[in-house]
């Protein structure tokens, strides 16, 4: 999809497909049940934690396998806000708890942009791994292995009552990533997204264009970081808990197997992912109950069938979901125009 | 690329105000009471069955061991209703896989509530995972009974008017335990080895009481963290001759072979939430094999000291013990019946009891008032303690000891306490038996 076939900039396409996105969401969440709005929000903060892996992976080449470790930045900061500053609002909570993961992010990009493959592959998972553990080492703070649990207050007044809690908080988790994808994507788009791929691509001949290559690497690592913070904030607000148990390395692997099972390199590949994240899990797990499995074939279920899928993905779509979504699209349009190509040939004979 | 651009500009202003509106109050303010579901027709129950839920560590760190209680579970129910069910009502019991992950325990519980629209949570597992729920379940009301944790925090009738324990809770487990250890074991130098979270505060907040000047160290765990050898060699170095483990079962299989390997033999005095010996057996053997080395899992564990207050399945004479053997040779005859599948199989009974005082015409309300009733009395051996005022489970605990075959011996019959400073004091003897409780058939 060239940018330039469009007639109108970047940014505002960009915010009016969110205004749209946004208004779809309210509607749906509008007919579907309080648990079901609770997985659509559960879809928006990964989405936006997936997002943010794409750029840094899929668009600048860094591998991250710790990106788990930016969602528990998030997700505590925003913990500590609600409980230790009851008085300030949730959403710059949020910021805060993005800004926060942004800080690390750039810290640990900073170190990054000196490693390359396998060496960064393994910084980023001793950060996955190590960083939960100050929960245990500052139990008094963080709650050991309990985690923190508490409850944000968020509905405005004039909703409360009118509108159940699970709909509201997906309209608050969508609302912000939909304002976050509008951003990165308008970044990516333009020429910090061509800079990003020239460094993928090749340094070599990226620092020949002038391009500053560590600069690129940290800023990279800085803007998914506060992706994955804002994600993990999020879920700290649509669930009322930070605890260690949920920011495991597989966690992060998670993540990383969602930018490739979506397409990586893609914007939309993200979406694919994060909704495979979430459906694919409760799917197995539905039919696991169906079929009433031994527990022992029921637990492994989702894992099989998320490997399963992501196997035969990648077989058959190198380029994820996305990219079958593309092949396809552009298979739609060539029959469309063989047959209105033939159509006309038949009118004419007639 | 940055020239301002009107459009830009006011689109990014209103999709920033939007959310920015919409909020008023702060996020960590108390929210207005909401209504708790009240009366009327209850969820998750028909006239022919009633739906309640769980959520157990199937998979993770806590499942060896812990995934098989809600089988245990399940076997009663089945037991329960092929014998017609609770005023004619088959217990439908639906397990959720939460993996002891604290995000996914409110994923699920929300789901069981939400969706399911389930009667009830029963036997909801885990102190960092159940402790994420509860606000939600008081919030909706719906019953919380027999959470599978021994924190004090289900103890709250005024806060939480739904939440019930049902384990002995760790202080007074702590009591007992610190109490045996100051009687039986005098000046011996006691380590700890404790789950960093409220298992390990509660617990060591009674075993103070009676041990705290014999405590030359204490070692904190993550549940997440397997390699236990930094906190056994510290124990040794401090030269404890006593280990309290506070530990869930791999944990303690785990503190005892790392023991062994680094031949440090220590006595050990686990908690009831890690003490079953078939389960350690299991454990130890998968544990050494994982470890490339053959273990004899009996010699390890002999001498071992446990605290309990469920029947012990080698309790043969016991009518309570015949019971559950029936239910299990009916019902899951190859499962091996561990003190684990004992503890889910009483647990069981004891909702089925809850049900059956709760009367036929079943609400919610009625189902807490038949909790809060006292004169629920389960297979335990020690009473429960709840009433409107309290709603904390089982009050006090046993000692025993594993003999060379795995089989326990009682080194010190029940006693209960309180979870205060309250003395501890033999605990009554007489039970009901199955047949005085006469729960089917009606």
């Amino acid at each position: 999809m060239p940018a330039g076939r469009s007639p109108l900039p970047p940014l505002l396409r960009h915010t009016l497909l969110a205004l749209a996105a946004l208004l779809a969401i309210i509607v749906l969440t509008g007919v579907v049940d309080p648990f079901t709005n609770l997985r659509i929000a559960s879809v928006g903060y990964y989405l936006v934690a997936v997002a943010g892996l794409t750029l840094l992976t899929g668009l600048n080449g860094q591998v991250s396998l710790g990106h788990g470790a930016f969602l528990f930045i998030g997700a505590y900061t925003m913990a500590l806000l609600v409980i230790h500053v009851p008085g300030w609002p949730f959403w710059l909570d949020l910021l805060l708890a993005a800004a926060a993961s942004g800080v690390a992010g750039a810290l640990a990009g900073a170190a990054a942009a000196r490693l390359h493959g396998p060496y960064l592959a393994g910084a980023t998972l001793a950060l996955a791994v190590g960083l939960p553990a100050l929960t245990q080492r500052f139990p008094e703070l963080l709650g050991g292995s309990n985690g923190l649990a508490f409850r944000v207050n968020s509905m405005p007044a004039g909703l409360a009552g009118s509108v159940p809690t699970t709909r509201w908080q997906a309209w608050v988790v969508w609302a912000s990533v939909l304002l976050a994808l509008v951003l990165l994507a308008n970044l990516t788009r333009g020429r910090f997204g061509r800079t990003l791929r020239a460094v993928r691509d090749n340094e070599v001949s990226a620092e020949l264009a002038g391009i500053h290559i560590g600069r690129t690497k940290v800023l990279a690592f800085l803007i998914s970081a506060v992706c994955g913070g804002l994600a993990g904030g999020l879920q700290a607000f649509l669930l009322g808990t930070a605890a260690p148990g949920s920011f495991t390395l597989v966690l992060s692997l998670s993540l990383l197997a969602a930018v490739v099972l979506g397409g990586i390199g893609s914007m939309w590949g993200a979406l694919w992912g994060a909704i495979a994240l979430v459906y694919f899990q409760a799917w197995s797990e539905d039919l696991a109950h169906e079929l009433a499995l031994s527990t022992d074939i029921a637990n492994n279920l989702p894992l099989a069938v998320y490997g399963l899928i992501l196997i035969t993905v990648v077989l058959a779509f190198p380029q994820g979901i996305q990219g079958g979504v593309r092949q396809l699209g552009r298979l739609l349009r060539r029959t469309r125009a063989n047959r209105t190509a033939s159509g006309t040939a038949t009118e004419g004979e007639s | 690329m940055s020239r301002p651009h009107p459009a830009r500009t006011v689109l990014a202003a209103a999709l920033a105000g939007a959310l920015a509106l919409t909020a008023c109050g702060g996020a960590g303010e108390a929210p207005s009471e909401q209504q708790a579901q009240t009366g009327g027709a209850a969820p998750g129950v028909t006239d022919t069955s009633v739906l309640i839920g769980t959520h157990q560590p199937l998979t993770g760190p806590a499942a060896p061991g812990y995934s098989r209680i809600s089988v245990g579970a399940q076997a009663m129910y089945d037991h329960i209703n092929d014998g017609g069910g609770i005023h004619g009502r088959t217990i439908e019991y639906r397990v959720e896989d939460d993996a002891y992950n604290p995000t996914r325990t409110v994923e699920v519980v929300k789901k069981l509530v939400l969706q399911d629209e389930v009667f009830a949570i029963v036997g909801g597992l885990g102190t960092p995972t159940h402790s994420k729920v509860v606000d939600f379940l008081n919030q909706q009301g719906v019953p919380d009974l027999l959470v599978s944790s021994g924190a004090l925090m289900w103890d709250q009738p005024e806060r939480n008017p739904m939440t019930f324990g049902y384990q002995v809770d760790y202080t007074r487990e702590g009591k007992i335990q610190g109490k045996y250890i100051a009687d039986n074991l005098p000046g011996r130098k006691v380590g700890l080895m404790y789950q960093n979270d409220d298992v390990g505060r509660d617990t060591q907040r009674g075993l103070d009481q009676f041990i705290a000047d014999q405590t030359v160290s204490r070692q904190g765990y993550d549940p997440a963290n397997t390699d236990v050898l930094p906190q056994i060699s510290a124990l040794r170095d401090a030269g404890a001759e006593v280990v309290v483990c506070e530990c869930v079962p791999a944990f303690t299989a785990l503190s005892i072979l790392t023991a062994a390997k680094i031949g440090y033999q220590p006595q050990f005095m686990v908690s009831s939430i890690g003490a079953d010996p078939a389960t350690l057996t299991g454990l130890l053997e998968e544990f050494g094999k994982q470890g490339g080395s053959e273990v004899s899992a009996p010699r390890l564990l002999e001498g071992m000291l446990g605290t309990g207050y469920l029947p012990d399945v080698g309790l043969t004479d016991d009518p309570w013990v015949q019971l559950l053997q029936q239910v299990h040779q009916e019902y899951i005859p190859e499962e091996p019946l561990t003190n684990t599948v004992v503890y889910g199989m009483v647990q069981a009974y004891t909702f089925a009891q809850a049900l059956k005082a709760a009367g036929r015409d079943l609400t919610r309300e009625q189902l807490v008032a038949a909790m809060e009733s006292g004169e629920l009395e389960g297979p335990g051996l020690t009473p429960f303690a709840f009433s409107a005022e309290s709603h904390s489970g089982y009050t006090g605990a046993y000692v025993f000891e594993v003999n060379p075959d795995t089989s326990t011996t009682i080194v010190q019959q029940p006693v209960v306490t309180d979870r205060g400073e309250g003395p501890v004091t033999p605990a009554r003897t007489e039970r009901k038996t199955p047949e005085q409780i006469a729960l089917l058939g009606e």
